[in-house]
């Protein structure tokens, strides 16, 4: 039944709204100035899940979006509990995910008294939302909701925040009142995205891609977000181009491809840090030059040219001036170039790529990803636990990480042959991500396998969402990597403070983690040894009908490797130690032999 | 005091950006925090709204030292309300800047004051026994002349408006816009 031009409330227009934008599952909390919005709720179609704290609605929202690709939603009240959304909204903000969070505010007439849980709301998340607006009027909100959502999911998407007084929701303020009309269409005559990218842009990356002699396409999440995995495959098997997929890009490409080098940065594979290092032009598609792909800035691929595509023209030029740079969405500008290299002979146009590509595989014959399997009584290899999930769980399943080695693993090891399948939180990297974050990707795709990986910090920092995966009945799982430590911070401070152990001891069963597993309603079972692993994941891939949580109890020694120190040139990556012989025997690397011995000394 | 002791007349280091925006609430703080957000230096900044009530327009002279010009357009371009954004240099600008500054006198000093207004064609805006309070407007290096001068005797209170500029007319100014 259409509301158009019914008499409604601000709140039953909000809930109409929401509607119109086609909103499916809100995530949220009620509370204080929100209250008068949870009333219409109850005969909305949309589905509400209660989360148990704030920042696991924020998160939620955000794994609904990743995982579906439309926009997530969440609503808060006011005060400390917008506040509590803070860190989902940076989140979203630096990995550019479309969300949209709805937040009460005290009533106009309190706001600047410092009244019962009132706060800045949008002064507070005014640097990390692409937009925010306080709604002062009724009759706006259907606006104000359309807007949020055109903003946060063109362009270069990103969260955008609605606060709302309460007054202008309240069922008794006969001001509240007003005849619903959604409107047809935005007009914000400072905000029109550039989607289409200038033909002679195109024409003059092209000529660079077919000159190029070792060249790299260097994929970020821009690409994923654009839907451009399809184009990305066509060009780079047009163009023959080898791919590295950022930790924000990962399955934008299948890992299983034969052109595929897996992820760059910190601790990226030696093939792909390498490539990028010694390429001669890199086809930045959708990435952003990130600290923690390009190492030191001044070091990074320094032979290179570079094409750069970004629908956002502020990343051109903010960290690398490109040669090229192509402004529009990244599958249209990948497409336009199929056009354009069609046009100048298709495949055969594309310079010979034959040395390159065997000095690649050479590379990854001698440096691949490896690990020393546990020695007999020791705890499992989280690298071993994830090789067994990988090959246990059907290809499309959807895995969300929390941040830590944990993360890093999950990367290097999953095998991502499908765009998205892999959620994480590259750009904050905000602990406690995984678990609201599956929870909202499993109730956007419920037909699909979800599993969070966790540490044993991430866990203890968003358990409690356990408790809403349980009632909500969202059976997410969750692969625990309990090495009884904040083991990023243990592995730096090992490599870099001299083995000096500062505040990173969590203990391996305090707190007792199948138990309180248990309580939230979850199947759970603890693994200790290697010959467990594959019979705990059989078990839980059966269970359909609760979460379940698996501990893996894991050697706290292990450390992630590559590793390219901070602030090191990519040059001085670390391999594992059972390879660092043949690295510095290496003579067809570009290192410079001083750096790396220094960086060998360092372990 | 010769002239080739006044201040030089155009800091490369600064440049002058015109921002036309919606007239929104929290729009100078948006403005505002971007810039502190990103380390970004503000000289000056005046705000008002256009011939058009929905609109203002934002002169900033930024500190392109702190970063680079095109960065700064890009970032502030990204603002959602921030509709046209024109960059102006000194040679394709007609700037103008008001001073206004309250001034001690003595029966010695008095005289030379209100001369040194009249060289400038400032005004005396209000006279008391010991104090004058003077205006002048003009061009930003003229007025910066004039504080300079003015410098010489006892100043009370002194405020420059910051800077705003209008394209001169029959230039080609870089503008971006989101049409």
């Amino acid at each position: 039944m259409s509301l158009e031009g019914t008499r409604l409330n601000g709140a039953q227009a909000l809930m109409a709204s929401l509607e119109k934008e086609g909103v499916e599952v809100i995530f949220g909390y009620p509370g204080g100035a929100i209250l008068p919005v949870y009333d219409p709720l109850i005969d909305s179609k949309i589905r509400h899940v209660l989360v148990r704290h704030e920042q696991g609605a924020g998160h939620a929202a955000e794994g609904y979006a990743h995982a579906t690709g439309r926009p997530g939603v969440c609503m808060v009240t006011s005060g400390p509990a917008a506040t509590n959304v803070v860190t989902p909204l940076a989140d979203a903000y630096l990995d550019s995910v479309p969300m949209v969070c709805i937040t009460g505010q005290v009533a106009r007439a309190a706001i600047g008294t410092d009244a019962f849980q009132e706060c800045d709301t949008t002064g507070i998340t005014r640097s990390i939302t692409k937009h925010n607006m306080l709604v002062t009027e009724a009759a706006d909100i259907p606006k104000a909701i359309a807007e949020a959502f055109h903003i946060a999911t063109t362009g270069r998407p990103g969260p955008v925040l609605v606060d709302l007084p309460k007054d202008i929701v309240d069922a008794n303020n006969p001001d509240a009142y007003f005849d619903f009309r959604y409107p047809d269409a935005v007009s914000l005559p400072g905000y029109k995205p550039e989607t289409a990218p200038p033909a002679e842009s195109i024409t003059a990356a092209v000529d660079l891609i077919l000159a190029a002699e070792r060249p790299v396409l260097y994929v970020g999440g821009g690409v994923l977000k654009s839907r451009g995995a399809e184009a990305l495959r066509r060009l780079a098997e047009m163009t023959d181009t080898p791919v590295v997929t950022t930790l924000m890009a990962r399955g934008a490409f299948p890992d299983s491809h034969e052109l595929c080098l897996g992820m760059p940065g910190m601790h990226g594979n030696y093939t792909a840090v390498t490539a990028m290092q010694q390429s001669d032009l890199l086809i930045a598609m959708g990435s952003r030059f990130d600290d923690r792909v390009t190492g030191k800035v001044g070091a990074f691929a320094p032979d290179a040219k570079v094409v750069h595509v970004d629908i956002d023209p502020a990343e051109h030029g903010k960290v690398r001036m490109p040669d090229v740079s192509v402004v529009g969405d990244c599958r249209l500008a990948m497409e336009a170039m199929l056009a354009d290299i069609e046009g100048k002979g298709g495949a055969s146009a594309a310079a010979d790529h034959g040395p390159w590509r065997a000095q690649l595989s050479g590379w990854q014959e001698k440096y691949p990803l490896t690990y020393q399997p546990s020695a007999p009584g020791e705890y499992v290899k989280p690298q071993f636990v994830l090789e067994r999930l990988r090959d246990n769980c059907p290809a499309d399943t959807i895995v969300a990480s929390g941040v830590g080695q944990h993360q890093m693993w999950t990367s290097q090891y999953w095998q991502f042959d499908h765009p998205y399948t892999w959620i994480n939180s590259g750009g904050l990297g905000t602990m406690g991500f995984s678990i609201p974050a599956a929870i909202g990707a499993k109730a956007g795709m419920p037909d699909r396998m979800v599993w969070a990986v966790d540490g044993d910090g991430c866990f203890q920092m968003t358990a409690q969402e356990l408790i809403t995966a349980s009632v909500e009945k969202i059976p997410i799982k969750v692969a625990l990597l309990n090495n009884a430590y904040l083991g990023m911070v243990r592995q730096w401070q090992e490599l870099f403070y001299e083995e000096r152990y500062s505040e990173v001891y969590l203990s391996h069963d305090m707190p007792d983690y199948v138990g309180w597993s248990q309580s939230m309603g979850c199947e759970a079972i603890r693994v200790e040894e290697p010959d467990e692993v594959d019979a705990a994941i059989a078990k839980a891939n059966e269970i359909d009908d609760r979460p379940v949580v698996v501990e893996f109890r894991c050697l706290s020694e292990e450390k992630v490797y590559p590793m390219v120190p901070a602030g090191g040139s990519n040059d001085d990556i670390l391999v594992d130690p059972s390879q660092r012989d043949l690295q510095v025997a290496s003579s067809e690397t570009h290192v410079d032999p001083s750096q790396r011995d220094d960086a060998g000394a360092e372990v | 005091m010769s002239s080739a002791q006044l201040p030089k007349n155009v800091d490369l280091r600064e440049q002058t950006i015109v921002v036309l925006v919606e007239n929104k609430a929290g729009l100078l703080a948006r403005v505002a925090d971007l810039f502190a957000r990103r380390g970004y230096n503000i000289v000056s900044l005046a705000v008002a709204p256009t011939e058009d009530e929905s609109f203002s327009r934002i002169t900033i002279v930024v500190d392109v030292e702190s970063a680079p010009l095109e960065q700064i357009v890009k970032q502030l371009f990204k603002l959602i309300h921030v509709v046209e954004i024109a960059v102006l240099g000194p040679r394709n600008s007609v700037e103008r800047e008001l001073l206004l500054a309250t001034v001690e006198v003595s029966q010695a000093t008095r005289s030379q004051i209100v001369e040194l207004v009249d060289i400038f064609e400032g005004k005396i805006l209000a006279v008391a026994t010991d104090r004058l309070t003077v205006s002048l407007d003009g061009k930003p290096s003229k007025i910066d002349d004039f504080e300079q001068l003015l410098g010489d005797y006892t100043i009370v209170e002194l405020q420059r408006s910051g800077r705003i500029a209008l394209p001169k007319i029959g230039q080609d100014i870089h503008r971006l816009t989101a049409e």
